[in-house]
C-alpha cells in the first residue's frame, strides 16, 4: 500500500517540477529578451524538469519493489539455524512460507517454535527497514532531480530534443515487452522442463504409453511413484482437436461461402453478427455448456442406439470446441474469399460456369493457401484450448482413439497438476512445465507456419 | 463450313444435355451452405436457450415467512444492548424456536433436524443484521422472510420433481409435506435474489453470490487497463511511426503476431514461474492476474492500435511536418487524437477478452475458495469466469442455476463492452 | 412534345429515363444527337440488339442503343472513356448480371432468342457468347486445366482424350500451342502477359462459342504482344463473330471490318471501318477521330 502512496507522492513532485521548470525558462526568457530567445517552448522545459525529477526515482522504485522480497528472504534464510538451512529445497520452501505467514499474521501450518518467531520478527523488521529506506531514497532522488533540472535549464538548452529523446526511449522500451514476454515464456517453461527431464528421461516422456503422475509425498511412503509417458495425452489432444476441426471446418467454411456468395444483404446483416457472437463467448461458458447440456445429450442418444458413451466423452468436448471455432474459421475464410479478385470470377462466369462450379473450381483453389493458413491457426487454438476440456473431458489418460470414451489432454493435465499444492522439486509439478513446453513449441510452429502462409497469400493478390 | 456449323450445334446440345445435372449440383451446394449457416445459428440459439433456461431462476430466491420472537433472554440477558454481545448471540436458536412454533407437531430429534434444515444457515445472520441495525426489536415478535435452504428453493422452482419416488428425490416426503403446507399458507414465496449480487462465495448455494468475483474482475481489469493501454499505444506508435524496417522490428512484429495466437494457459505458466516464484508476488492476488492478462491482451490492443494509426492518411502528417512541427509533435498533436477512437475500440475488445479469460488465472491461484470480497489489488481474489468454473464443479443442483445466472451476468458485461466498441467505431469512424 | 422541350433545356444531362418509354424521349435530349448515323443492321447477324438501355442504380450508362453483331466479321467499339462501350458488350452475354445495381431493358437476341428473357439460362448463353477481359485473368491452375475448364464443366468431351484434343485445338487456334506444348502442367499465371491473354482466348474458344466479346484485350500488353493478338483476332474472324472494345483507333482500323462510335452512352455512328475513319458522318465522330477529344 505504501508503494501506491509513494508513487502518488512522486507524481505530485513531478507536477511541481513541471511548474518550476516552466517558470524558470519563462523568467530566463524574459531576461534574455522574450520567449523567442528560448530554444524550445516553456512547456518542454517543464517536462524536462519533471523527467529529471520522476524518471530516476520511479526506476529505483520499480527495481527495489521487484527485488526486495527476494533479498529479504535470502537474508532471513541466512540467519536461520544451520539445521534448517540444510533442509531440502522443498522443505525449506515450506519453512519460508510459514515464516511469511507468521509475519503477516496468517494461519500457520505447524507449531510456532521460538526460532521461527524470531525469524518472522526478523522478516517483518527487514521489510519495514527496506520500505522506509525506499521512501527516503526515492523522495531524495526526486528532490535531487528537481535541483539538477533547475540547474540545467538555460535558454540555449535544447529541451524539446532531450524530452523527445526520452519519450522515444520509452516507446522503444514498450515495444520490446513483446520480446521479453516470449523470452519469459520460453525461460520459465524451459528451466523447469530441464529439471523435469533430469528426473524423467525425454524418451520416456515422449513415447511412454502410461501417464499416472501421482507421486508418493514422502520417500518412505508405500505406493505409486508416478509414470510420465505423455503419449496418451498427445493422442487425446489430437483426437479432441480432430473432432473439433471436423465440426468447425465444414460448417465454418460453408457458412462463409454461403454468406459471402449467395446470401442476400438482409440475411447477411443478421446472420454474420449472430455467428460472430460465438467468438465472443468465454471458453468457460462453452465448458459449462459441454458438461451440462451436450455431454448428457450425446450420452443419452448413444444409449438409445445401444452405444456405451462415457459421460466425459471426447466427442462432447470436441463438438463444443468445434462450435467455438466455427466463427474463427468462417471470418478468416470470409476475408480470404473476398480477397480473390473479381477477374477470376468473371473469367469463370464468362465461359458459362454455374455459381457453385465457380466457387468449387476457381475460388476455393485460389483461396486455398489462405484457408489452410486459417485452419492451421484454428488447430493451434484447439490444441491450446483449456477450459472446455478441463470441464468436459476426463482426467484418466486412456490410450484410445474411440471418441465415445473419455480421454485427457495436455492442457487438462497442466491445470490438474498445477492447481492446488505445488512442490517445485517433484516431477509431478515439473511435468506441467514440460507439457507447457511441448504445447508452446507445437503451437509456435503452427502459428509461424500459418501466419507465413496467410501473409504470402495476401501478398499474392495485393 | 458445313461441318463446322454441325459441330457448333453439337456443342450447344451437349451443354444443354448436362444442364439438369449441373443445376442439381448447384442446388445441393447451395443447400449445404444454407444448412451450415442454419446449423451455426442453431448452435447459437441452443447455447443461449440452455444458459438462460437454466439460469433465469437464479435471480429469485425462495423465502420462508416465520414469526420470530426476539427473545431478550437469549439475545441480551443484561439488557445493555452491548454491540459485541449482540453480535455473538445465538440467532440460530431464534430461528429454530420459531420453526418449532410453526410446526408444533414435530417432536423427535431426527424430525427436528429435518425441520431446521429447511431454513438456510444464513438465516441467523439475517436476524443478526436486523437486530444490530435496530436493537429495539429485542423483545418483540416480528414476521420475517428468511432465506430457505437450497433444496427447498429447488423444490419450489420445480427443479426437483415432486412426482418421482422418494428414494430418488433429494427432498423426503416429510419435508415435502411441510413445504406444501407452507405453500398453502402463503408462507413460502420467491423474492428477488439480492444475496446473489451482494454476497461473496459460499458453500451454501442459497448464500453464494457474485459480488466477490465481480470485484475481483474489476481489480484485475483495472490493473490490465492501466498497464496494457499505455504500453500498447506506445508500442503501436513506435512500430508504426518511428521504427525503421529492419530485422529487429521484423522480430518484434513476428513476436506480437505469434503472442496473439499463443494458448492462454501458457501465459499462466509464465505468471506462475516469473511473477509468483521469481518476484515473490502473492498468490491469488488480482495484481498478478492483471499482469498476466496484460501480457495476454497486449497483442490484441497493439494490432488494433496499429491499424488505427495506419488509417490516418499521410497527408495529415505532411501538413503538420510542413509547418515545422517535429515528428513527435505531429504524432502527439495530430495523428494520435485521430487514431484514438480506433485504439479505444481495440482496447475495449481486449478488455472483453481479458474479462472472459479463465485458464491462466487458474495457474496463479485465483481459483481458491474466497468468501470475503477483496478490498484491493493485493488481496486474494477470484474473478467471474473462475467463479463460474468453481460453481460448475459443485454437485448441488442449486449451483447449476447460480452458474448459469453468473454466466448471464458475465455475458451481459461482455455484450455491453462489445456494444460500446461498436458504438465508438460507428460514432468516430472517418472515411478519408 | 412538351417533355422533349424540357429535356432539351436540360442540355446534356443524363436524366434517368421513364422506363417503358424505351428511352425514346431521352434519345432526343442532346442537340447533337438525332439517332445513330449509318446502318445498325447487317445481312448475316449473329446477335441483334434493339433499344438497349442500361442503368447502374440511378445512373444511365447506355441510352437506346441498337446494333447488330455480324457473323464472321470483327466489329470494334470505340469512344472516349466512360462512353458505355464496355457496358454494352457486357450486356451481350449478361456479364452485367454479376453487378447488383445494374438494370437492362431492351431486346438482345441470339439466334432469334431474347437473351434477357426470364426463362433463358445464362449458363448455355455464356457458352455460346464467350468473353475475353481487359486484364489477362488465367486461373491459378495449370495451362492445361485453364483451357480444359470450360469443356469439363460443360461436359463437352467424353473422356480424357477428348479433352486433350479440345485443349490442343484451342491452344493451336490461339497460336499458343507451339510455345506451351511441353509445359502444359505449369501454372498459367507463369506465362508472359501476351501469352496469358492468348491463354484466356484459348480458354474462351475451347467451349466453341459463336460470338467472342473482347473488352480491351490488349490494354495491358506491350506492342509486340498486341500485334500477335491482333493477328490472332484476324484469324479467328473466320469462325466466330467478334466484338472488340478498344481505346486505340489504330487497333480498330487494323482488326475490324465494322466500327461503332459511342459517346456518353449513345451509339453515335456505325459503319464500315474504312468509311468511318476516312469519312465520318457525325461531327462527334469526326472530332474524336481527329483527336480533338478522347
Amino acid at each position: 500500500m505504501y508503494a501506491v502512496i509513494l508513487v502518488l507522492i512522486l507524481l505530485a513532485l513531478m507536477a511541481v517540477a513541471y511548474q518550476l521548470g516552466r517558470r524558470r525558462s519563462q523568467s530566463m526568457a524574459g531576461r534574455a529578451g522574450g520567449i523567442r530567445k528560448l530554444h524550445s517552448l516553456p512547456g518542454y522545459y517543464g517536462f524536462y524538469a519533471a523527467i529529471w525529477c520522476g524518471l530516476p526515482a520511479l526506476l529505483v522504485l520499480l527495481v527495489w519493489l521487484a527485488f526486495q522480497s527476494i533479498i529479504v528472504t535470502k537474508m532471513v534464510v541466512a540467519d536461520l539455524p544451520l539445521a534448517t538451512r540444510s533442509l531440502s529445497e522443498a522443505e525449506l520452501g515450506l519453512v519460508i512460507n510459514d515464516i511469511r505467514n507468521l509475519a503477516e499474521g496468517n494461519i500457520v501450518s505447524r507449531d510456532v517454535s521460538p526460532e521461527m518467531q524470531a525469524a518472522a520478527d526478523h522478516y517483518t523488521n527487514l521489510n519495514r527497514i527496506g520500505s522506509a529506506a525506499l521512501v527516503v531514497v526515492a523522495i531524495s532522488m526526486a528532490l535531487l532531480g528537481i535541483a539538477l533540472g533547475w540547474r540545467f535549464i538555460s535558454p540555449a538548452m535544447r529541451a524539446r530534443n532531450q524530452v523527445e529523446a526520452v519519450v522515444k526511449a520509452l516507446l522503444v522500451l514498450s515495444s520490446t515487452i513483446a520480446i521479453f514476454t516470449t523470452i519469459g515464456i520460453l525461460l520459465s517453461v524451459l528451466f523447469e522442463s530441464i529439471r523435469f527431464f533430469r528426473m524423467i528421461p525425454l524418451s520416456e516422456f515422449l513415447f511412454g504409453l502410461q501417464w499416472s503422475p501421482q507421486m508418493a509425498i514422502r520417500v518412505d511412503q508405500v505406493g505409486s511413484s508416478g509414470v510420465f509417458g505423455a503419449l496418451p495425452l498427445f493422442l487425446g489432444t489430437v483426437l479432441i482437436s480432430l473432432i473439433a476441426m471436423l465440426v468447425a471446418v465444414p460448417i465454418g467454411l460453408m457458412s462463409a461461402i454461403y454468406l459471402s456468395e449467395y446470401a442476400g444483404r438482409r440475411l447477411r446483416a443478421v446472420a454474420k453478427p449472430l455467428l460472430e457472437i460465438l467468438a465472443g463467448i468465454p471458453t468457460v461458458v462453452y465448458g459449462f455448456f459441454a458438461a451440462l447440456t451436450v455431454a448428457p445429450v450425446i450420452r443419452d442418444s448413444g444409449s438409445l442406439i445401444g452405444l456405451d458413451v462415457s459421460s466425459e466423452s471426447a466427442l462432447a468436448a470436441g463438438v463444443v470446441m468445434g462450435i467455438m471455432i466455427i466463427p474463427f474459421i468462417s471470418s478468416l475464410s470470409d476475408d480470404v474469399i473476398n480477397a480473390v479478385p473479381q477477374a477470376l470470377r468473371d473469367a469463370s462466369f464468362g465461359v458459362g460456369a454455374t455459381h457453385s462450379e465457380t466457387i468449387r473450381q476457381v475460388i476455393i483453389p485460389a483461396a486455398l493457401p489462405g484457408i489452410v493458413g486459417g485452419v492451421l491457426l484454428a488447430v493451434s487454438r484447439a490444441i491450446g484450448e483449456t477450459m472446455i476440456v478441463v470441464m468436459a473431458a476426463g482426467l484418466s489418460a486412456n490410450l484410445t482413439v474411440n471418441p465415445l470414451e473419455s480421454v485427457t489432454t495436455v492442457t487438462v493435465q497442466i491445470v490438474t497438476l498445477l492447481v492446488g499444492d505445488q512442490e517445485f522439486d517433484s516431477p509431478k509439478t515439473l511435468a506441467a512445465f514440460a507439457l507447457g513446453l511441448m504445447l508452446f513449441g507445437v503451437t509456435l510452429i503452427l502459428n509461424i507456419v500459418a501466419l507465413q502462409v496467410v501473409r504470402k497469400y495476401r501478398e499474392q493478390y495485393e | 463450313m458445313n461441318s463446322h456449323s454441325d459441330k457448333r450445334v453439337r456443342t450447344i446440345d451437349r451443354v444443354n444435355a448436362s444442364l439438369a445435372e449441373r443445376y442439381a449440383r448447384e442446388r445441393r451446394f447451395r443447400t449445404a451452405g444454407l444448412a451450415a449457416v442454419s446449423l451455426g445459428l442453431l448452435f447459437v440459439s441452443f447455447l443461449f436457450i440452455s444458459i438462460v433456461g437454466n439460469g433465469y431462476t437464479a435471480f429469485h430466491q425462495t423465502k420462508i415467512a416465520l414469526e420470530v420472537f426476539f427473545d431478550p433472554q437469549q439475545l441480551d440477558p443484561d439488557g445493555r444492548h452491548d454491540y459485541d454481545a449482540l453480535t455473538r448471540a445465538d440467532y440460530g436458536g431464534l430461528v429454530k424456536a420459531s420453526m418449532r412454533n410453526s410446526f408444533p407437531a414435530v417432536k423427535t430429534r431426527q424430525e427436528k433436524r429435518a425441520l431446521y434444515a429447511m431454513v438456510s444457515s444464513g438465516a441467523a445472520f439475517e436476524l443478526q443484521h436486523m437486530v444490530l441495525a435496530d436493537p429495539s426489536l429485542i423483545g418483540t415478535t416480528q414476521a420475517v422472510w428468511l432465506t430457505a435452504d437450497d433444496d427447498i428453493d429447488m423444490l419450489v422452482k420445480g427443479h426437483i420433481d415432486r412426482s418421482v419416488p422418494e428414494s430418488e428425490r433429494r427432498v423426503d416426503d416429510r419435508t415435502l409435506a411441510w413445504v406444501e403446507r407452507l405453500e398453502q399458507e402463503g408462507a413460502l414465496k420467491r423474492r428477488f435474489n439480492t444475496a446473489f449480487f451482494t454476497n461473496g462465495d459460499s458453500r451454501e448455494p442459497e448464500l453464494a453470490g457474485i459480488a466477490g468475483a465481480v470485484m475481483g474482475s474489476c481489480y484485475v481489469l483495472l490493473v490490465t487497463l492501466l498497464l496494457a493501454f499505455p504500453i500498447a499505444v506506445a508500442t503501436a506508435v513506435y512500430l508504426e511511426e518511428f521504427a525503421p524496417r529492419n530485422r529487429w522490428t521484423d522480430l518484434i512484429e513476428v513476436n506480437i503476431n505469434n503472442l496473439a495466437a499463443v494458448p492462454s494457459i501458457v501465459f499462466g505458466l509464465l505468471g506462475l514461474a516469473v511473477f509468483i516464484n521469481f518476484f515473490g508476488l502473492p498468490r491469488s492476488a488480482a495484481l498478478v492476474g492483471g499482469l498476466v492478462l496484460t501480457l495476454m491482451t497486449l497483442p490484441t490492443i497493439i494490432i488494433a492500435s496499429r491499424a488505427a494509426l495506419k488509417s490516418v492518411p499521410p497527408s495529415i502528417r505532411e501538413a503538420a511536418l510542413g509547418v515545422g512541427a517535429s515528428q513527435q509533435q505531429t504524432i502527439f498533436h495530430h495523428v494520435l487524437p485521430l487514431a484514438l477512437p480506433g485504439m479505444l475500440t481495440g482496447t475495449i475488445i481486449g478488455m472483453a477478452q481479458a474479462l472472459g479469460e479463465t485458464a491462466p488465472l487458474l495457474m496463479i491461484g485465483m481459483v481458491a475458495f474466497i468468501v470475503d470480497i477483496p478490498g484491493g489489488a493485493l488481496d486474494p481474489a477470484t474473478v467471474l469466469p473462475v467463479q463460474i468454473f468453481l460453481w460448475a464443479d459443485s454437485p448441488e443442483r442449486a449451483f447449476v442455476e447460480r452458474t448459469s445466472g453468473a454466466i448471464m451476468v458475465l455475458l451481459f458485461f461482455l455484450v455491453t463492452m462489445n456494444a460500446l466498441a461498436v458504438v465508438l467505431r460507428k460514432r468516430f469512424e472517418r472515411r478519408w | 412534345m412538351h417533355t422533349t422541350i424540357q429535356y432539351m433545356a436540360a442540355e446534356n444531362t443524363l436524366a434517368p429515363a421513364v422506363s417503358g418509354d424505351g428511352g425514346q424521349a431521352l434519345a432526343e435530349d442532346s442537340r447533337d444527337f438525332a439517332g445513330t448515323v449509318g446502318d445498325v443492321t447487317v445481312a448475316n447477324p449473329a446477335m441483334t440488339a434493339r433499344n438497349v438501355n442500361v442503368w447502374y442504380g440511378e445512373q444511365q450508362a447506355i441510352i437506346d442503343t441498337s446494333l447488330d453483331i455480324g457473323k464472321s466479321q470483327v466489329i470494334s467499339m470505340i469512344g472516349p472513356s466512360g462512353c458505355g462501350k464496355s457496358t454494352f458488350i457486357r450486356c451481350l452475354n449478361r456479364m452485367n448480371d454479376t453487378i447488383d445495381s445494374c438494370r437492362v431493358t431492351g431486346d438482345i437476341r441470339l439466334e432469334g432468342q431474347n437473351i434477357y428473357d426470364k426463362k433463358l439460362d445464362v449458363v448455355p448463353l455464356r457458352a455460346q457468347v464467350g468473353m475475353v477481359f481487359q486484364k489477362p485473368n488465367p486461373f491459378p491452375k495449370s495451362i492445361y486445366d485453364n483451357v480444359a475448364y470450360g469443356p469439363r464443366i460443360h461436359g463437352l468431351a467424353e473422356d480424357k482424350q477428348g479433352v486433350d484434343e479440345i485443349v490442343e485445338t484451342s491452344l493451336s487456334k490461339a497460336g499458343l500451342w507451339d510455345e506451351v506444348k511441353d509445359r502444359l502442367g505449369e501454372p498459367g499465371t507463369g506465362l508472359s502477359g501476351g501469352q496469358q491473354q492468348r491463354l484466356c482466348i484459348a480458354r474462351t474458344i475451347a467451349v466453341s462459342p459463336e460470338v467472342i466479346l473482347m473488352d480491351e484485350p490488349c490494354s495491358a500488353l506491350d506492342p509486340i504482344a498486341t500485334a500477335t493478338i491482333e493477328e490472332l483476332i484476324d484469324e479467328l474472324r473466320q469462325h466466330y463473330a467478334i466484338a472488340i472494345v478498344t481505346h486505340s483507333m489504330q487497333q480498330a482500323a487494323r482488326v475490324s471490318q465494322r466500327t461503332a462510335y459511342f459517346h456518353l452512352g449513345r451509339l453515335i455512328e456505325v459503319g464500315a471501318t474504312d468509311d468511318i475513319f476516312t469519312n465520318p458522318g457525325h461531327r462527334l465522330t469526326e472530332d474524336y477521330i481527329t483527336g480533338r477529344f478522347g
